[in-house]
């Protein structure tokens, strides 16, 4: 099967503008940017993925050997780069996905315009041996897992895709039905354990492409001082606090986030 | 008397006093109806924070309300756990949908403990379109909790049970087969025995064995039914067959006292019957090879496969059940098997077998050219080749298969 088909990659925008990809984090799929691509779509080629497992990508390319640890999904993501060769790119990672886009780009910066990290983190387990804070502890990750588990039945009801408030934009209806950030529950677990288990802070300070750290005024999964750390890890980077609160300001403050995306990335005139 | 018209026939002022008391019910209900409902409710703004919550939330988790609002948000409540679920998957989806129900999570009360709930949320908006606060409602779920978590004791208990019972099982039918096969001279044996359900002890059995003053017997049978009463009819099938051979060693005696000790057995209302082969094998000292009287009691026939290239079925028409009749007619061939000859036996489940056409069942036929194919061959080679089409099989073999070979080796040039 082919990457655009595996990962139901989707692009938009303006024709032959600077390449913005966007990479959902873990919990939903490429719809966590629906409220953000319309004004980043005025100025950029757009590009809209899912991650394997998630969304409506290609459930049979997912391998637990693969994607056990976040190096499947950068795989993933330099293949994305790769088949579309549209040039060096902004790549945009919201939560997860930052990592991925920090471990591609210090794999191959030649794929990268630059980074924007949204909500990032680099390692969620507090470790008190450098004094470093993600603000868990390992059994609070194994309570998560219970949280999936115990709404394992309950969630393709979840799902149902009850649209509200979007009279003015019936074509997302037609997209949301049926997989709107369904994703199967074996494979989650294995998400859930790659995201909040991994600790990439040491792979930070190999990005050598300038990069946006964006984090919000209070955020229960990202702390301040994580962003503070990462921006202090990686060499050319700068650090926006923005003043929605949450982990997903796309969907929470759309307009600041998609703000200082295009800030960023848009090419002086 | 029979009124028909109820109402009309009452005092007026009994009337106006039902209304009033209705009236004073409804009119109390709106705020009281909130504060002390059978749910907590909870109001938030976007970003989380408690902007209303009622007393029976309150009252669960042992705040004041002026612990809650405008100080703490609704993830605050959360254990950390359910408040990184919250952040990745309820408040994304409450976002994008505007509403989400039914998701179960935990609450931690001012005392540290935890109340176990099914939350419902959905956001308000303003005339125009502009979502303006978060509704909630939560549901005290630990009934509920508590029967899941007992159903899932129960499906941990069951696969427990199954897993013993599928030792138990493996282990009886182990007991039902020879451990190994007698070491006959000049002869090569070879057997499997294919068990088609792990959680039932099917009804096959074979064996080869001495009797002594050059002389063996083999038999190879099938007893109908599966499971507990199939395995004690196996096992009494064995010895009889064992024990008869060495009182008289004649093929159709020995099937003969089996059908005797089956009759025996099972008379009443639960006939139990097998078919079986049994063989007299004496070494054929002019010929090099062997001679084998075969005596069938209702079983397929033996394959016979030639050192010439050539295989056969072996026919032995009119052998009836064992443990039907009182008196059961048994059938007998006497063949000799030649250097480079082998014999095959099998129990139906081979070629019952459904293949991988729809309907279709593996068949006699195609087994005589699977031996035809085969020829000339040995006890060993059969062996391995017929495992190697059970496996091709597959799930298509749904009933247990036993399979006894023996052959010549061929005279060295």
């Amino acid at each position: 099967m082919d990457v655009r088909s595996r990962h139901q990659v989707r692009v938009s925008g303006r024709e032959g503008g600077p390449v913005v990809v966007l990479a959902h984090g873990f919990g939903c799929d490429q719809n966590m940017w629906r409220l953000v691509v319309p004004s980043l779509e005025r100025d950029f080629r757009v590009v809209l993925f899912d991650h394997v497992g998630a969304g409506r990508s290609d459930l049979s390319a997912w391998s637990k050997e693969r994607h056990s640890s976040l190096d499947g999904y950068v795989e993933d993501v330099l293949e994305i780069c790769r088949e579309l060769d549209l040039g060096p790119v902004t790549f945009v990672g919201h939560s997860v996905s930052a990592m991925m886009g920090v471990l591609a780009a210090a794999r191959h910066p030649e794929y990268f315009e630059s980074l924007v990290l949204l909500a990032p983190s680099p390692c969620f387990i507090d470790d008190p041996a450098t004094g470093y804070r993600g603000g868990f502890s390992a059994e609070d990750i194994e309570e998560l897992l219970e949280s999936l588990d115990a709404n394992y039945l309950g969630w393709s009801g979840a799902m149902a895709p009850v649209i509200m408030g979007n009279p003015d934009r019936p074509e997302l209806g037609e997209e949301l039905t049926s997989s709107f950030c369904a994703t199967d529950p074996d494979i989650q677990r294995v998400f859930a354990r790659v995201t909040f288990l991994s600790d990439n802070r040491a792979d930070l300070a190999d990005v050598t492409v300038p990069t946006l750290v964006v984090q919000c005024s209070s955020d229960a999964i990202a702390p301040p001082e994580v962003g503070a750390f990462i921006q202090d890890q990686i060499k050319d980077s700068r650090l926006v606090t923005l003043n929605a609160t949450g982990h997903c300001p796309q969907l929470s403050a759309p307009e600041e986030t998609a703000e200082a995306i295009t800030a960023f990335a848009r090419p002086l005139p | 008397m029979c009124r028909t018209n109820g109402d009309q026939d009452r005092d007026p002022e009994e009337r106006v006093d039902d209304d009033q008391t209705f009236s004073a019910l409804l009119e109390d209900s709106a705020e009281d109806l909130y504060e002390h409902a059978p749910c907590g409710y909870l109001s938030t703004l976007l970003d989380g924070q408690i902007a209303k919550v009622n007393a029976t939330l309150l009252n669960w988790l042992g705040y004041e309300r002026g612990d809650l609002v405008g100080r703490r948000t609704f993830s605050d409540l959360l254990t950390v756990g359910g408040r990184l679920y919250h952040e990745t998957h309820f408040a994304p989806l409450l976002h994008m949908q505007g509403e989400i129900s039914g998701i179960a999570l935990e609450l931690k009360a001012a005392d540290g403990s935890r109340l176990p709930v099914l939350v419902t949320s959905k956001v308000k908006t303003g005339s125009n379109g502009q979502p303006l606060l978060i509704r909630t409602t939560v549901f005290d779920a630990r009934d509920r909790r508590a029967y899941e978590e007992e159903l899932l004791r129960a499906r941990q208990e069951s696969e427990r049970e199954r897993e013993r019972l599928r030792r138990l099982a493996t282990t009886l039918q182990q007991t039902l087969l020879p451990p190994v096969l007698a070491d006959v001279p000049g002869l090569d044996v070879a057997a499997h025995y294919h068990i088609a359900s792990v959680d039932e002890v099917g009804g096959d059995f074979y064996d080869l064995f001495s009797l002594g003053a050059g002389t063996w017997g083999l038999f190879l049978g099938d007893v109908c039914g599966k499971g507990a009463a199939a395995a004690a009819l196996t096992s009494l099938a064995r010895y009889t067959l064992r024990a008869a051979a060495v009182y008289d060693p004649d093929p159709a005696v020995v099937l003969g006292n089996l059908n005797t000790v089956l009759n025996h057995e099972y008379n009443g209302t639960d006939p139990r019957f097998c078919t079986v082969l049994f063989g007299l094998l004496t070494p054929d000292g002019d010929h090099g090879g062997f001679r084998i009287t075969l005596a069938s009691g209702g079983h397929p026939p033996a394959l016979l496969i030639r050192a010439d290239g050539t295989a056969d079925y072996l026919p032995t028409p009119g052998g009836q059940l064992i443990g039907v009749l009182p008196e059961a007619r048994i059938t007998t061939i006497t063949l000799r098997l030649h250097p480079g000859d082998t014999l095959l036996l099998h129990t139906d489940g081979l070629t019952e077998a459904h293949t991988a056409v729809r309907g279709d069942r593996y068949g006699d036929d195609a087994l005589l050219d699977f031996g035809r194919a085969l020829a000339p061959t040995t006890a060993q080679h059969t062996i391995t080749a017929i495992r190697e089409l059970l496996d091709t099989l597959g799930t298509g073999v749904d009933d247990d298969t036993a399979v006894l070979a023996v052959s010549v080796p061929p005279l060295q040039p």
